[in-house]
């Protein structure tokens, strides 16, 4: 899964939080895959620097005012900014990444 | 209602209710789809407003264009007053931004977010209506729009399942009805809008594409966004069902009405004046008013070449007040060029005007300009629908033609809407014009079949005698020699009697002479002969005595002798 070598010297950019929010519905199929596939994307790429905030809809509607939520899962890039919004299950790991301007961590 | 029929919601616009018998499907999703500006979102938004206002149900919008603050202010010039809606907890304005751009997908998703969110607002509210207005900007926004496609149907289905009414409008796409033929999913009832520029006039239309279960006209109908919102102005959408008035009114003219069976036109009815330029129409619809105004009644003059104060003016020199009704609020005036509203803004704006002053008479003159708004099929339904809205209002109505415009025909088609056409022309002849005046048709009424010369004197119109020489009805100055003609063989024919009368006096007197000389005559002898018959007696006696008395004189007997004589009675 590593996309080849690089310097490890660590930057600024690995060291930043990563603030997180996802909205979900419940406990539909989407929503728990989409929670898994973060909260494993995270622990691999951002491993103690970053926050998952997750809004359910079922609970608080209200909340899809915030953020406009229309589409179930959506994933916001709260920081670094600037935000970012990503739609789906993310369950592909490599386009979550690319969609996340997330510089995948040295494999290992 | 019966069980088949199928439950409407009333929109509350204008006209709209009227064309669907009822308003959109109870319910159900309908598609209002046009082009940009066709006014499909006011017409979503009058449907929640009037649903709140006039039928208690409580709406939300959900605009994905407009932001809540701009169509706050959009709305706001129509009188509809949305913050105070909300404020009341009837009406919820939420407004979705849309992220412009596609956004990034990764997997699976659907759009449950919206679902929710506008579950949430309906709830709050115990909303009965709901506009998406417009929709399709989520094909913007979302790549993958297989999947898009499939929440579209079901957001329409579930918002059927809630058993919300609700509107939804789409924009017009190419060979399509919508960009993105969401159509497919809002398959109850479909309303089209359109605005189109013809002749440089613009007019609005709205069609009726669809309508599951429930009859609806298929005629485009022209709406109008005035002051009050939308409306809808139906085609005869009620069929010819006007009460028929058997009750006439004067046409302000004594002999016309004369002509016209005795008693002029039908309350109720359409009159067409045609004539050539200059016949006097003008100031034969201007006494049609003053006879209403005479009578109480409003009337509405409704002017495109002369302004109010020329046709006081001009009315004023034929002994004609007009003014004096303007003052007491009996007529009014609308002077305007019909090439100021376009077709159905005129056919609109008369209807508003009516609606407001609620007249009993009303005259557009001439109507031939408006030939000119308009191809003439538009003209024709313009003028069927205004003359089927005053009919069905009572109000008579009293249009003015140049005949010249009657040969088109979009003219000609008025002629067979109305009820009495009359005809003022002018004959050529004698080196002189002169106006005549006859009844072309007169719908239900004994009407005179004659030519009638019609005069403009000092107290208006006035249809003259009608002289019938060789060569027809005589007019102008043929008609004042044939009345000098009868005039003067009248004197003739007094001079004549008086004549004889004079003849006759002398005769009797003549008479009486020749009697009272007979008279005396006869008298005179009578005298004698009674003086005669009373002496007759004395004369017998006096025969002797006479005779005694002559024998005295001649000495014949000696007095003893002529004593004795005396005294024989007889045999002497």
């Amino acid at each position: 899964m590593s996309i080849g070598t690089r310097a490890s010297t660590p930057t600024a950019e690995d060291t930043e939080i990563w603030s997180l929010r996802l909205y979900v519905a419940g406990q539909s199929p989407r929503s728990l895959n989409a929670l898994a596939n973060l909260t494993q994307l995270c622990e691999q790429h951002l491993a103690g620097r970053h926050d998952i905030e997750t809004i359910d809809l079922v609970d608080d509607p209200s909340r899809a005012r915030d953020d406009d939520i229309l589409a179930i899962p959506t994933l916001i890039r709260r920081l670094p900014l600037p935000e970012r919004k990503i739609i789906g299950d993310l369950s592909d790991i490599p386009r979550t990444l690319a969609a996340l301007r997330l510089r995948p961590a040295v494999a290992g | 209602m019966s069980i088949l029929a199928l439950p409407k919601a009333p929109t509350g616009i204008s006209g709209f209710d009227d064309v669907t018998g009822g308003g959109v499907p109870r319910g159900r999703p309908t598609l209002v789809c046009g082009p940009a500006g066709c006014g499909k979102t006011l017409f979503a938004m009058e449907f929640l407003v009037r649903g709140i206002t006039e039928f208690d149900e409580p709406g939300v919008f959900v605009a994905f264009e407009e932001s809540a603050g701009d169509l706050v202010a959009n709305v706001a010039s129509l009188g509809f007053d949305l913050a105070q809606l909300e404020s009341d907890g009837k009406l919820v304005v939420d407004h979705v931004n849309v992220p412009t751009g596609a956004l990034d997908e990764v997997g699976e998703w659907d759009l449950e977010g919206l679902f929710l969110r506008l579950g949430a607002t309906i709830d709050a509210i115990g909303a009965k209506r709901v506009v998406i207005d417009t929709i399709e900007v989520l094909f913007g926004a979302f790549s993958n729009t297989a999947v898009l496609r499939s929440e579209l149907r079901r957001l329409f289905e579930w918002l059927k399942d809630r058993g919300v009414t609700a509107v939804i409008t789409g924009e017009r796409g190419d060979g399509a009805l919508t960009r993105h033929g969401i159509e497919e999913y809002v398959s109850d009832c479909v309303i089209v809008l359109d605005h189109r520029v013809t002749e440089q006039t613009s007019t609005r239309r709205l069609r009726i594409l669809k309508y599951r279960g429930s009859s609806h006209g298929t005629n485009e109908y022209p709406f109008l966004i005035g002051k009050s919102g939308i409306s809808v102005l139906p085609v005869t959408s009620v069929g010819l069902q006007h009460h028929a008035s058997t009750e006439r009114i004067s046409s302000g003219v004594a002999r016309l009405d004369a002509m016209l069976g005795e008693e002029g036109f039908f309350k109720g009815s359409a009159i067409l004046v045609s004539g050539t330029a200059g016949t006097g129409k003008s100031m034969l619809a201007a006494q049609f008013c003053d006879a209403a105004c005479r009578r109480g009644e409003r009337a509405m003059y409704f002017a495109f070449e002369e302004s109010e104060a020329e046709i006081v003016r001009n009315m004023a020199s034929v002994n004609i007040d007009l003014a004096q009704w303007v003052d007491a609020g009996l007529l009014r005036f609308h002077c305007f060029r019909p090439n100021l509203l376009g077709l159905e803004g005129h056919l609109f704006e008369t209807l508003r005007l009516v609606g407001e002053f609620d007249p009993a008479v009303i005259v557009k003159d001439p109507v031939s300009d408006l030939l000119r708004l308009g191809t003439e099929v538009d003209v024709s339904a313009m003028l069927t629908r205004l003359v089927d809205f005053l009919k069905s209002r009572g109000i008579t109505s009293l249009f003015s033609c140049l005949t010249s415009e009657v040969e088109r025909s979009g003219a000609q088609h008025i002629a067979s809407l109305v009820d009495t056409w009359l005809q003022v022309q002018t004959i050529v002849g004698n080196g002189e014009h002169n106006r005549v005046l006859y009844v072309l048709k007169a719908r239900g009424m004994a009407n005179s079949n004659q030519i009638r010369e019609f005069l403009i004197t000092g107290q208006g119109i006035e249809l003259a005698d009608v002289y019938v020489g060789d060569e027809g009805v005589l007019t102008g100055s043929a008609r004042q020699a044939q009345e000098a003609k009868e005039r003067a063989a009248g004197l003739a024919r007094e001079d004549d009697l008086e004549q004889r009368g004079v003849e006759l006096t002398r005769r009797r007197e003549s008479v009486e002479a020749q009697v009272a000389v007979l008279w005396r005559d006869f008298e005179t002898e009578s005298e004698l002969v009674e003086r005669l018959l009373s002496n007759g007696s004395v004369g017998v006696e006096d025969r002797a005595g006479q005779r005694a008395a002559q024998g005295r004189l001649r000495r014949a007997d000696p007095d003893d002798v002529l004593a004795i004589r005396r005294n024989l009675p007889v045999g002497t």
